[in-house]
């Protein structure tokens, strides 16, 4: 794998390729997003092939405050999905821990000129003064990428919004808090539907939340949701208008000898993928990714660790709050591979196939332009060998939440922390 | 319970006291007292660390929901944990005899309330649901658990102390509000309640230094740790529109009663 590119930014805290891998978009905690482009490749300058420059910025959330009840809404962006391209515009949906915005992004590089009622420099004319009409005529300007919101879709959310999924109908989507899921209509933003409510009557009662959600690849009818739980619940919404009975619940059953008082906390599922192909879907627990087959509800069907080496950690882990550091998890686009990340800036990839795993670090140090990128490895106890790191030794505040893959390509993109690492497969 | 290699070195399960009945290994009476009495410590550490936690999911910020449960759950599996072992209701007499304002250690007075259905059905104690170190807001009738009135003594937070042995806040059944308070919750509740949380605090002489240093907004009943005011019942179609009349006026009674708690506890303090 060689070294790619490096952007410096705010917090990052989202990362999603489109459908075509031609765009990557970044969301960060100042709630901005910014989005690449993959450049063509050029003949003239070949080394270049493949780079990512920034094609646009915008601010899409503002911080609010909800005077109500004395509280900051974060201008965080949390999620942005893209929309699948109909046109030569580019839509995406970017959402922050309440309000959910659809973003449309358009090039503009003519400009028309030679106005009737208005002059070169934008003043009106006194339309009695004109004597004679043209048309006006559209001339080349430079690139200028426009970014406007076309539709937000707020107050529908008393929790903080957790995952967006579009639905494969391209008409609709779905939005998750911790409590709640709602269905939306692209075009609507004055209702949604609610599918799932798993608040309690009584909010002393609650011991579950909703950690993830997503539609289904291929069933516009189907998605699923993650808990605090460890459960992963698949639901059909031709059965019900409230998608409370599950079709399909997904857990695998606790292994009594490992049991401490922390199982529930590593258990629980920050991310839940689908496989391209919709057969599988991926989920990311504290300590490992496991992949499920839609028909099997009892177990997964692979499991692979990420950082064992921290389960005799788990006490300071809690207390430093890291336990609760919630990883995301993505396929390759032929889904024979999977990435996540980890600590010290670490991220690791499991090939599906043959079963072997490498873990990388996104570090300045790898950064120069072609370089290659050395695998990495935890000494897990003993004599730790040359080049290896010990658990100790772990930074862990630096961690990688947000991976992403090119739909097509070896590409990945990898946000640690404030910097944004994009990675390319040269099999040359 | 704690798994082993854990940093703390929690000793197994299997090393647990009598009360697992398992025949075990012959060891040394003293040895496995000492093994039992080091994993009680480090739960009880644990206990301390959870509820500190959860204790401070005041920020300005709405808390992590997500969060906040994971470490409720866990605080409710060592209290069950405890109570089986007996050692739950030995912490809290301990506790709600050594009534002792050491230099960071205050004590101060939380009602152990029990709700009539657990009463009646017998169960005891009732399971953890949330804690609201700050107050006890709950929505059923508060009825004092016979003559026993619980203390439970909290540490300071300033400076902060990582030393909590003795700072069990939990002390039998109760039902302190969760820190995930909920918007939609009835007003009635707030108002019943308010009087007899007053009292009791009033009663107690000594508050912690921690109290005097937090806003006063932290003793309303409708924030406990979420910060979030009762609302009326969140309805989209309401806040679509505005957002629907809240309960502010009770909060706002519980505040000016607070901010008055508050001095008279300086000057006792004589901070």
């Amino acid at each position: 794998i060689e070294q790619g590119l490096c952007f410096a930014a705010d917090i990052i805290s989202t990362v999603e390729f489109n459908y075509s891998g031609e765009l990557l978009a970044t969301g960060d905690k100042g709630g901005r997003v910014v989005i690449f482009q993959h450049e063509q490749e050029s003949k003239n300058r070949p080394h270049l092939r493949g780079e990512y420059n920034v094609y646009s910025t915008f601010q899409s959330h503002e911080p609010e405050f909800d005077y109500l009840k004395s509280l900051e809404i974060e201008e965080k962006i949390n999620k942005i999905r893209w929309l699948p391209q109909q046109n030569a515009a580019h839509f995406l949906l970017s959402t922050n821990d309440k309000t959910i915005k659809l973003w449309k992004i358009s090039e503009r590089d003519k400009r028309a000129e030679g106005y009737n009622l208005k002059d070169e420099d934008g003043r009106l004319r006194d339309p009695f003064r004109i004597t004679s009409l043209r048309v006006p005529v559209l001339m080349p300007m430079d690139l200028m990428v426009e970014a406007s919101p076309r539709r937000i879709f707020a107050n529908a959310h008393t929790y903080h919004i957790n995952s967006i999924s579009v639905n494969s109908d391209h008409e609709t989507y779905l939005s998750a808090d911790d409590l709640r899921i709602n269905l939306w209509h692209l075009e609507i933003t004055d209702r949604s539907f609610n599918i799932v409510d798993i608040k309690p009557a009584n909010m002393e009662e609650l011991t579950e939340v909703i950690t993830a959600a997503e539609c289904h690849p291929h069933q516009c009818n189907v998605f699923v949701y993650s808990s605090s739980k460890g459960t992963i619940r698949l639901c059909d919404m031709r059965a019900a208008a409230l998608c409370d009975r599950h079709s399909k619940f997904f857990e695998e059953p606790e292994d009594p000898s490992s049991r401490s008082f922390f199982s529930e906390i590593i258990s629980s599922i920050s991310d839940v993928k689908f496989s391209h192909s919709g057969r599988y879907m991926m989920t990311r627990d504290y300590l490992s990714v496991k992949v499920w087959d839609l028909n099997m509800e009892n177990r997964p069907v692979e499991t692979y660790q990420v950082h064992e080496y921290l389960r005799s950690k788990l006490c300071s882990l809690y207390e430093n709050d890291c336990i609760f550091d919630k990883f995301e998890c993505c396929w390759n686009g032929s889904d024979s591979a999977i990435m996540t990340g980890s600590y010290n800036n670490f991220f690791r990839m499991f090939d599906r196939n043959t079963r072997r795993d490498i873990t990388l670090e996104a570090s300045r140090e790898s950064s120069k332009p072609r370089a290659t990128l050395k695998p990495r490895k935890v000494s897990t106890g003993g004599k730790r060998k040359k080049d290896e790191i010990s658990v100790d030794s772990l930074d862990f505040n630096k961690k990688i939440l947000h991976t992403a893959w090119h739909p097509k390509e070896n590409v990945i993109a990898v946000a640690a922390t404030n910097n944004l690492y994009i990675f390319q497969d040269k099999i040359n | 319970m704690f798994t082993k290699g854990t940093k703390r070195k929690f000793s197994d399960p299997g090393e647990e006291p009598a009360s697992s009945g398992d025949p075990g290994p012959a060891a040394p009476s003293a040895a496995a007292r000492t093994l039992s009495s080091s994993y009680s410590l480090q739960r009880q550490s644990l206990l301390d660390m959870s509820l500190i936690k959860l204790q401070l999911c005041h920020m300005l910020v709405e808390p992590n929901l997500c969060r906040s449960v994971l470490i409720a759950n866990t605080v409710r599996q060592i209290q069950e944990e405890m109570t089986q072992d007996g050692t739950w209701h030995i912490m809290t007499q301990a506790l709600a005899a050594a009534q002792c304002p050491a230099d960071r250690l205050v004590a101060t007075e939380v009602l152990c309330r029990q709700t009539d259905a657990a009463a009646q059905a017998g169960q005891s104690p009732k399971p953890f649901s949330v804690v609201g170190l700050q107050e006890g807001y709950h929505s059923e009738e508060v009825v004092m658990e016979g003559d026993v009135e619980t203390e439970v003594t909290m540490s300071s937070l300033s400076p902060l102390s990582p030393q909590l042995s003795s700072a069990s806040y939990l002390t039998g059944p109760f039902e302190v509000g969760p820190c995930w308070e909920e918007e939609d919750e009835e007003e009635d509740h707030s108002e019943s309640s308010e009087p007899s949380l007053m009292s009791e605090h009033s009663r107690h002489p000594a508050l912690e230094e921690l109290f005097s240093d937090v806003d006063p907004s932290y003793y309303d009943l409708d924030t406990v740790l979420t910060g979030t005011p009762k609302m009326g019942p969140y309805d989209l179609l309401e806040s679509l529109s505005s957002h629907g009349p809240t309960a502010l006026s009770s909060s706002s009674s519980c505040r000016s009663d607070l901010n008055e708690l508050d001095h008279i506890m300086e000057i006792i303090v004589g901070s």
